[in-house]
């Protein structure tokens, strides 16, 4: 019998991890919830990978894709599964965690009207359908995918106009820096830089509030300055995903999955790579998801000749985490009655005076609705310094139907 | 009597809290996590007369009184909301039991109301069809106990309560020792802290009774009243083996509670996935508008079960200092208010307004002290 090996996440960790696994003989199972491979720096399938990857979209690989699935939880060799066919329970030796991470939201005056949106959200929705060109867009928060957005958005006809990195110029400078023993970085940032040389940049600034009546029409900035726009998208950093190690006993650091050199978790058979263990984007995903790969399939010895990259990568995480790191002053940013959680609407007042996030939730019923506290839940950590509850099953919302598990 | 620790900081020992606080008695309440966190989060908040033998009955009944008297003034507070149980009888073994359960209410001039086949669609639409009738107990009620259980808190707190964060390790004559290494003193302790218990008395006759439950998204219209199988009773008392029975609750905010498991000696908060799906196929049997309901969020408790299905409240029979409030089983936001009221009085040495013998501590394993 062969190693059922299980990669939650399409995304660049999963499917490098999918390839190094593709060279054993593991039967590997690759789960995403979108139809198409490609997670979301590869959105749009094969033809946003790399060559390499190209072929694990393919349908005659051994590689089983289970997309348009969710994992809803787990035990020490199950996955719950909803898929299109109906609940699903899914048995695994190896388990690669690979599902990424979300946008971090910072509720400021004006953060809930519409049009708001999260840079990735805006990048997504442009990725889609939504036709962009000619409207005037203020893009704001924190880190290089700030730039990238506002340089796509350009790209598309959108009129950026001004771009709002609440980091101090001197951390952006020592940023840029460190970048020197990366040379694909450095072309890249040179290249969404040279589109954006027009475009107002404001560092050390930060979006005070969003005001509009109906959608935002207004952006006011720390600065004082007062934009008009049409969108604004906003980023405060990414947040991973980690409800799913939660679920499986999965030691936390920090907010990440902690991992050892062969991306093993805490828990011996459950591996981790990519966003999960430390926000670090394409290039730290592919290594690590080739190292778990390789060590969940007992290659060992091609995961160690990864260890150099892999130790890079990491010092460029370590990098993000520090030169982006969030100034105290974005936690004064919401006001008494500003929403925190939008399902339940729970405002600031009623969040100060509770002493923790348990208590929270159970008093006024943050984080207990449609998003299972997926958007305040990484607000409510920064805001009060709350720890992590216990995650509850199912991680993604489903109907009773695709609770009904046959018997084990 | 003039001092009180009270362990547990659940709708049980909060309530225990304002009684004694109120006499007059100088209170310090010790809880592990937050108030309201432990079995009262866990479950459904459904105040019910339940008419398992008379001595059931009528602590359950004067616990909705006082729970009526405690949400008058801020029924918001508690999000209470008067939405009735409907006992739904799918054969006419359970249509004899809504006539048997309709004579016994009306003995004690509780409200209820047969209804046929028609009336019960009438009322529950959502209902599979095939069901024979039902019996209507109008003044049956919800409330969110986490929060009814900081109402009471700060009531206490108004009469100088003091409140401990901590966890209990050992108990001793007239003192509390806390795992951290502090102790505390007082004239009376009390254990309120449900199947815990058992930790601290290893004596008590009381036995984990793990449940699961379930919560959707919002569905206002869908049902009105907390609806109820009648075999409930066989199954909810069973003395062994998993069981499921048909309970579905309308939370006020539109959501639905779905319940209810059963399962012995287990405490952990690993959902039982088979079990999970037994309870709701049951519950899509009943309401088959349920299958695509969209649920948010499963849980685990663990309720605190007697051999008699009676909590003990009184003084432990081998220790003056000592007095204890567990066993509520699924009843305990029913029964908080009156075991509390019951406790208080036989701590302060006050007529009670139920005979107290059927709830006094009894069945104590004495070996195992």
């Amino acid at each position: 019998m062969s190693l059922n090996l299980v990669i939650v996440g399409a995304g660049p960790a999963g499917l490098a991890a999918a390839w190094s696994a593709s060279q054993s003989k593991a039967n590997v199972i690759l789960i995403d919830q979108y139809d198409q491979a490609g997670g979301q720096i590869w959105r749009g399938g094969a033809n946003a990978a790399p060559k390499r990857y190209q072929h694990l979209f393919a349908q005659q690989t051994k590689l089983r894709y289970l997309n348009k699935s969710h994992v809803l939880g787990a035990n020490d060799d199950h996955l719950f599964l909803a898929t299109p066919n109906g609940p699903q329970q899914l048995a695994f030796d190896r388990l690669i965690l690979a599902n990424g991470a979300r946008e971090l939201f910072l509720p400021f005056p004006g953060w809930t009207l519409p049009k708001v949106l999260g840079v990735g959200g805006l990048q997504a929705l442009v990725k889609g359908d939504l036709q962009i060109a000619g409207k005037n867009v203020v893009v704001a928060g924190s880190g290089p995918l700030l730039v990238a957005v506002a340089s796509q958005l350009k790209q598309r006809g959108a009129i950026v106009k001004a771009l709002v990195e609440q980091a101090p110029l001197g951390q952006l400078l020592g940023f840029g820096r460190s970048l020197a023993g990366y040379p694909s970085k450095i072309m890249q940032a040179a290249q969404s830089l040279a589109s954006l040389r027009n475009t107002p940049f404001y560092p050390n600034t930060w979006v005070v509030a969003a005001e509009g009546n109906g959608a935002v029409q207004q952006v006011r900035l720390s600065n004082h300055h007062s934009i008009e726009c049409d969108y604004l998208a906003c980023g405060w950093g990414l947040i991973a995903n980690t409800e799913l190690a939660q679920q499986l006993g999965c030691t936390l650091k920090h907010g990440s999955v902690l991992v050892d050199r062969s991306q093993q978790t805490s828990v011996n058979h459950i591996y981790a790579a990519g966003e999960l263990t430390g926000i670090g984007g394409e290039d730290k995903a592919i290594i690590e998801g080739q190292i778990a790969g390789f060590a969940a399939t007992g290659n060992y010895h091609a995961a160690s000749q990864l260890a150099h990259k892999q130790a890079q990568a990491r010092q460029f995480s370590q990098q993000l985490a520090t030169r982006f790191a969030l100034r105290p002053e974005l936690k004064q940013l919401a006001q008494a009655n500003t929403l925190v959680c939008r399902c339940e609407d729970v405002p600031f007042e009623q969040l100060q005076t509770q002493p923790s996030w348990r208590n929270a939730k159970l008093q006024t019923r943050c984080g207990m609705g449609m998003c299972q506290g997926r958007v305040c839940s990484g607000a409510t950590q920064y805001l009060f310094g709350w720890g992590q509850d216990s995650v509850r099953f199912p991680i993604h919302p489903v109907s009773v139907a695709d609770l009904l598990m046959e018997s084990i | 009597m003039s001092s009180a620790i009270i362990v547990g900081g659940g709708i049980v020992g909060c309530a225990v809290a304002l009684e004694l606080a109120q006499a007059g008695v100088q209170v310090t309440l010790i809880e592990r996590d937050c108030l309201g966190s432990g079995a009262t989060a866990a479950g459904m908040g459904h105040i019910v007369v339940m008419d398992e033998g008379e001595a059931q009955l009528k602590l359950t009944l004067y616990g909705q009184q006082l729970w009526q008297a405690l949400t008058a003034t801020h029924p918001q507070r508690h999000e209470y909301h008067e939405c009735g149980t409907l006992w739904v009888a799918t054969d006419a073994e359970e249509w004899q039991v809504v006539a048997e359960k309709a004579v016994v209410y009306r003995q004690h001039q509780i409200a209820c109301k047969i209804l046929d086949a028609a009336a019960l669609y009438a009322h529950e639409p959502a209902l599979r069809a095939g069901l024979v009738g039902g019996l209507l107990v109008p003044n049956d009620s919800v409330v969110y106990p986490p929060k009814s259980a900081v109402y009471l808190w700060q009531q206490a707190e108004t009469h100088a309560a003091k409140l401990v964060y901590g966890e209990v390790s050992s108990i001793q004559p007239n003192t509390v020792s806390l795992s951290d290494g502090r102790q505390l003193h007082a004239d009376a302790i009390v254990v309120a802290n449900g199947q815990r218990c058992i930790e601290l008395l290893p004596e008590l006759p009381i036995r984990a009774k793990r449940g699961q439950l379930v919560i959707t998204e919002r569905y206002p219209s869908l049902i009105k009243h907390q609806l109820v199988e009648l075999s409930y009773i066989k199954n909810a008392h069973a003395s062994s083996g998993d069981s499921v029975a048909f309970n579905l609750q309308p939370r006020p905010n539109g959501q639905l509670l779905i319940g209810s498991s059963r399962q012995f000696d287990r405490t952990d908060r690993q959902i039982d996935q088979q079990l999970l799906s037994m309870m709701l196929r049951k519950a899509i049997d009943y309401v088959p508008a349920l299958a695509d309901v969209r649920c948010l969020r499963t849980w685990t408790g663990v309720r605190a079960a007697s051999p008699d299905g009676l909590p003990l409240i009184g003084q432990h029979p081998e220790h003056t200092w000592l007095w204890v409030n567990v066993g509520h089983e699924g009843l305990g936001i029913t029964t908080a208010l009156s075991s509390a009221r019951l406790l208080a009085d036989q701590m302060l040495q006050r007529p009670a307004a139920l005979d107290l013998q059927p709830y006094l501590p009894r069945g104590l394993q004495q070996e195992q002290r």
